[in-house]
Parts: structure tokens; sequence; C-alpha cells
């Protein structure tokens, strides 16, 4: 979808903050803030919801530790018993140090690829650039020209009151 | 927002700078040829390199005969070596993860070279048990994986097809880890690289290794709590790997080794050898690279009180598994620890408690903690002292068994020394081509405390 929106590049962490926390409170619509480091708070300052990650890292974990639990118990005790110094056939004890070395294994692993899959990262991708140096030392925030009642002086404005360096308007495609 | 500001907060980095000359001062070594002193260390490192790849070649067409192992000492210098490597690679995980978890901001510095430090000795450390099995072509072996005799399964009680797990676990997400938090300045190099070289294969390298990372703080707020989860799954990991190398040992009935004190003991011993490595690493590096502002006074300091604190608790484990073997009543323990001190491998004994123990009390004086050549000396000594734990505690349980008539001694042949300094020579070359390729900084962790201390926000 093709939007037109309104972009406001500042330089440092505390200006974007600010201006964050304030174009919120006005309801402006925050597209995104882009940052060349996280932030502290920024998250906060632009309403995001918590990241639903850990729900990831956790029920994969549990299947990954589950899975291996059952692996082990049926290949030592049902598939193939070998008598091993008289130890009973189903060593559970025996069992934990693997199950929780995969149980990490599934949990990380799993965890990062949900990442980049909710993140629409992979290999080759261009990257979308708002400012060469967004990566390097620039933050921008980017609001959405919502409707007609958004008067983009007022709010160029607005940013430029908040340590903006430069205000620009673009047309851009926006995903959300 | 104004940053508080206290005297007793010290700035992490020092020169007050500004994000961009991060990016600047750690890109630049990216770009610019490398020095004489690169490629004499370079060149040190790859001849002993090959020298490993030799010994290695050699003992696979000959056999484990080639080493000095006998019936009674069956485990000698190659498991030494691989607790050894192992061990140097917790450092790594502690500054990445468990630091992370305690908030010690000052880790951002030199957590990128200390994680990369954890792969290269990792890598080293696996390739001891793989020679080991004396055929290593078979070492796939290792893993469960359905085969056609029977299917016939590894055996999940034992402590070896544990470690097997620990170690690729351990190697797998230490990997991922590094990697996820390369990413933003992967982005940076990338972008930085668009100006000056768009196109060329390195710039190309980069796009696709950045995946498309634009900076968004959508993908921010995901990164962060993913980063926090994975510092969250590898503190614990870091911990179970060197437990369970030590119950490699501890589950044996050998006295020496059948000690419930080891887990703990193997993983502050872990911790203790790595700090001291990464301290080798760091100040070598500091002054080639010219990174003084980052690895400042400050961080030496701070790693110089950790070795303090673990080689506290390594001197209370040797003090405990002696006072253990007297106070048990049973006479193989007793023997096993009056032999470490008194018998044959009493030097390689007293080596280990001088340069673990004696040594490191040295830190507890802030003029040694801050004088870089002192506290260099000692980070060699400190890895020599812990190289000597292991051979202490593999070859003087082993060479005096319950029968005299089997006791025997041990002396490590051309090859196994040779195997030693290679995986030296892995390590190095791998280390050195890292500092060459990739930035050895963490750039987006290092620019968000650049204004820790300094008093006015993000200005600094």
């Amino acid at each position: 979808m093709s939007r037109r929106v309104l972009i406001g590049i500042f330089e440092s962490e505390d200006a974007i903050l600010d201006v964050t926390a304030e174009a919120r409170r006005r309801g402006f619509t925050i597209v995104d803030v882009f940052a060349p480091y996280a932030v502290h708070g920024l998250d906060k300052a632009m309403g995001l919801e918590r990241s639903r990650l850990p729900w990831v890292c956790f029920l994969l974990g549990l299947t990954g530790a589950g899975f291996k639990v059952w692996f082990e118990y049926w290949t030592t005790a049902s598939d193939w018993p070998i008598n091993v110094g008289g130890k009973p056939w189903n060593s559970l004890p025996a069992f934990v140090p693997i199950t929780f070395e995969v149980m990490v294994l599934f949990a990380g692993l799993s965890t990062v690829l949900a990442f980049f899959g909710m993140s629409r990262l992979w290999p080759g991708r261009k990257a979308a650039l708002l400012d060469p140096r967004v990566t390097n030392d620039r933050f921008a925030l980017v609001l959405e020209e919502s409707d007609a009642a958004f008067d983009v002086g007022a709010v160029e404005r607005f940013l430029r009151e908040h340590e903006a360096v430069r205000v620009e308007e673009r047309e851009q495609e926006v995903a959300r | 927002m104004a940053e508080i500001c206290s005297p007793l907060r010290l700035p992490l980095i020092a020169g007050r700078k500004k994000p961009a000359a991060v990016t600047e001062d750690v890109c630049r070594a990216l770009t610019r040829p490398p020095s004489g002193l690169w490629w004499a260390a370079f060149a040190a490192a790859f001849a002993l390199l090959l020298l490993g790849t030799a010994a290695v070649s050699y003992q696979i067409a000959t056999g484990v005969g080639t080493w000095g192992l006998n019936t009674t000492v069956g485990w000698a210098f190659d498991i030494t070596n691989f607790v050894f490597w192992v061990g140097i690679g917790h450092a790594g995980t502690l500054i990445s993860a468990i630091l992370f978890l305690f908030r010690q901001r000052w880790r951002t510095s030199v957590n990128r070279s200390a994680e990369a430090m954890t792969l290269f000795a990792v890598m080293c450390a696996g390739i001891f048990p793989v020679i080991h099995t004396g055929r290593p072509w078979l070492a796939y072996w290792l893993f469960p994986y359905p085969n056609f005799r029977g299917s016939l399964w590894i055996n999940f009680r034992s402590p070896l097809a544990w470690d097997c797990f620990a170690i690729s676990t351990y190697f797998l997400i230490s990997a991922t880890f590094w990697y996820v938090g390369l990413i933003p300045d992967l982005a940076t190099v990338r972008d930085r690289l668009a100006s000056t070289e768009g196109g060329s294969l390195r710039h190309r390298l980069f796009s696709i290794f950045s995946l498309g990372w634009n900076g968004s703080y959508r993908v921010w707020r995901h990164y962060e709590v993913l980063y926090l989860l994975l510092a969250g799954l590898a503190t614990p990991l870091v911990i179970s790997v060197h437990t369970i190398v030590s119950w490699d040992f501890a589950t044996a009935v050998i006295p020496g080794w059948h000690a419930t004190i080891f887990p703990p003991y193997f993983v502050a011993g872990a911790i203790f050898s790595g700090i001291a490595m990464v301290l080798t690493l760091m100040l070598v590096a500091r002054k080639a690279m010219g990174l003084e502002d980052y690895i400042t006074t400050r961080h030496v300091d701070v790693m110089c009180k950790l070795l303090l604190l673990t080689s506290g608790i390594v001197a209370l484990a040797y003090g405990t598994e002696f006072f253990t073997a007297f106070y048990s009543g049973n006479p193989y323990e007793e023997f096993v620890f009056l032999n470490r001190a008194k018998g044959p491998f009493a030097w390689a004994y007293w080596t280990m408690v001088s340069c673990n123990v004696l040594v490191p009390q040295l830190l507890w004086f802030r003029r040694v903690r801050r004088s870089m050549g002192v506290v260099f000396v000692l980070s060699l000594l400190i890895n020599v002292g812990m190289w000597f734990e292991r051979f202490v505690i593999i070859v003087t349980s082993l060479h005096r068994d319950f029968l005299p008539s089997s006791w025997a001694s041990y002396r490590p042949t051309i090859v196994e020394v040779s195997t030693l300094a290679g995986s030296f020579g892995l390590f190095f070359t791998c280390f050195l081509i890292f500092c060459r390729i990739l930035p050895v900084i963490a750039m987006g962790e290092v620019k968000a405390v650049l204004s820790h201390g300094q008093g006015n926000g993000g200005e600094a």
C-alpha cells in the first residue's frame, strides 16, 4: 500500500524519545521509528505492544524437551534395549542432561527463526533505508499523513521544534 | 531525558565520542591494509596451524599409538587440551550472556571479540575428542541416527554422549547468538561500504548477511527480546556444558575424579581461564588496533576482579578436594592427593597452584590491575596454570591406580605437542582473520552506552 508520509530526521536519542512520545500524545499515526541502536524506552514511547517471541521460545523449548525424553525412552527402553551395567531400561535421571541440551537448542534456534520470520529478514533482502545514516548515527520518525486534517506545515514545525535536522515528505510503500 | 549523573559513574567509553565516531573507529580497521604486525602474527599462527594439521594427519593415518598413552594412562594430553579449550570458550558466554543479564554495561566493549573467542575455542576443543576416537571418519556415530546396524542407538546414559550433545549445542547456540548480535553492525558496515565501494564483493556479502536490516524499531523491539531470550538460554547452557564436561570424570569411580564438587569447580575454573584468555587477547588488540578508548583500564580492572573472584573459587576447590580426601578416611583418595602434591608429577601440581592461586593474589592491588604489562603476564601465567590443572586432574589420577604392578608414567610425544600447538594456531588464525573482516567492537551496543556517566545524555 502506498501512502504519503512525513519523515523527520534527528541526531540524538533524547530528541527521538521526546518527539516520539509527543507525536503519540498528539495522536499522530507513527508508521515507524528508525534507530542505529536500541534506545531504552523507545518501544514504550511508540506504544508498541510486547513482543510475543518469549512464547515461541517457551513452547518450542518444551516441544524439544518433550520430544527428546520420548526419543531417549523409545531408543533405550523400547526399540533396541541394551543392558548397560545392569541399569534400568528407562534411566530417566541419566536422560536429563541431553534433554536439557536439546531443549535449549530447540528454543534458541526456533526463536531466532521466528524472529527472522516476524521481522521479514532474509539473506539478500534489499534494505529499505530511509536515510543512509540511519544505521550509523541518525534517527528517523515516520508519520503517516492519515487524513485531510493532517496539516503538513504544522507537523513539520512540530518536528523542527523537537530538533529535527531535516524533514521531508515522501510517497512510499509502507509495510506494517 | 536527562541521564543520571554521578561522580561514581565513570564513562564506559573514553574520549567523549559521538555515534558516528564509533562507526568510524571500528570500521577503519576493516578497510585499511593490514599492518606488518598483523602479517607477522598471522604467519606465526598459520605456521602453527600447518604443523598441527601435519600432526593430526599423521596420527589419523597411523593411529592413536603415535601418542604417549599406555594401558594405565589412557587419557592424557588430548583430553587435557579438550577441557582446556572448552573452558576458554566459557568466558565469552559469561561476558555476552551472564553479564548481560546482570546489566553490566561495560561488557559492550568486549563481548563481540569474547564471543568470537568462544566459537574458535569450541572449534579447537571439538577436534580433540574427534581424533581421540581413533577413527574420526566415523565420528558421526556419536549422534543417534537411523542406521543399518539395528538401528543400534547410542547409549544415552553415557556422559560421553552427553558431552557430544552439550558441545554441539553450545557451538550452535553461541554461533547463533554471535550472528544475531552482529546483524545491526553488519548493516552499519554495509551502508558505510555503499558510499565507498558500492557493488564490490565485500559490500554484496555484507548486504546478504545483514538480511536487509534497516534499523526499524518494529524490528528492534523483537530483536531486544530475542537477545534477552538467547542470553537467558545461554546462561544455563554454559553452566551445563562444563558441568557435563566435569561429569566425564566425576561419574567414573577413579579416586581424584569421583567427586561431587566437580561441576562448580570446573565451571569456575573454565570462567577463570577464559577471562585470562580474553585479557590476553584484548590487551594485544587494544594496542594493535588503537582501541584504547573502548577497552579502557577500567575494563581491564573489572576483568581482573573477576579473575580474582574465580581464582578464589578455584583455590577453595583445591582445598576442599584435599580436605575431603583426608576427612573421608578412604586410603585411595588420600593416596591420590598426596601423590599429586609429592609424587612424580608434583612439579605440575605446584605449577598449577602457583599460577592459579598464588600469582592472582597480586590482583588485590589496584596498581597491578591498572598496569597493562603486568596484567598481560599474569593472564599468560593463569592460562598455563589452568592447562596444568586439567593435566594434573587427568594424569595424576590415572598413572598410579589401585594395582601397583600396573603403575606407569606418561610423557607426551612430539605428535601430541604439535597437535596442541596446532590448536593454538587454529585459534589465533581464526581470531586474526576475524579482526580483519568483521567489526571487533559491537558498535550498536557501544553507541547505546556512550552517554553512560557523561552527564548529558545522548549528546555526549
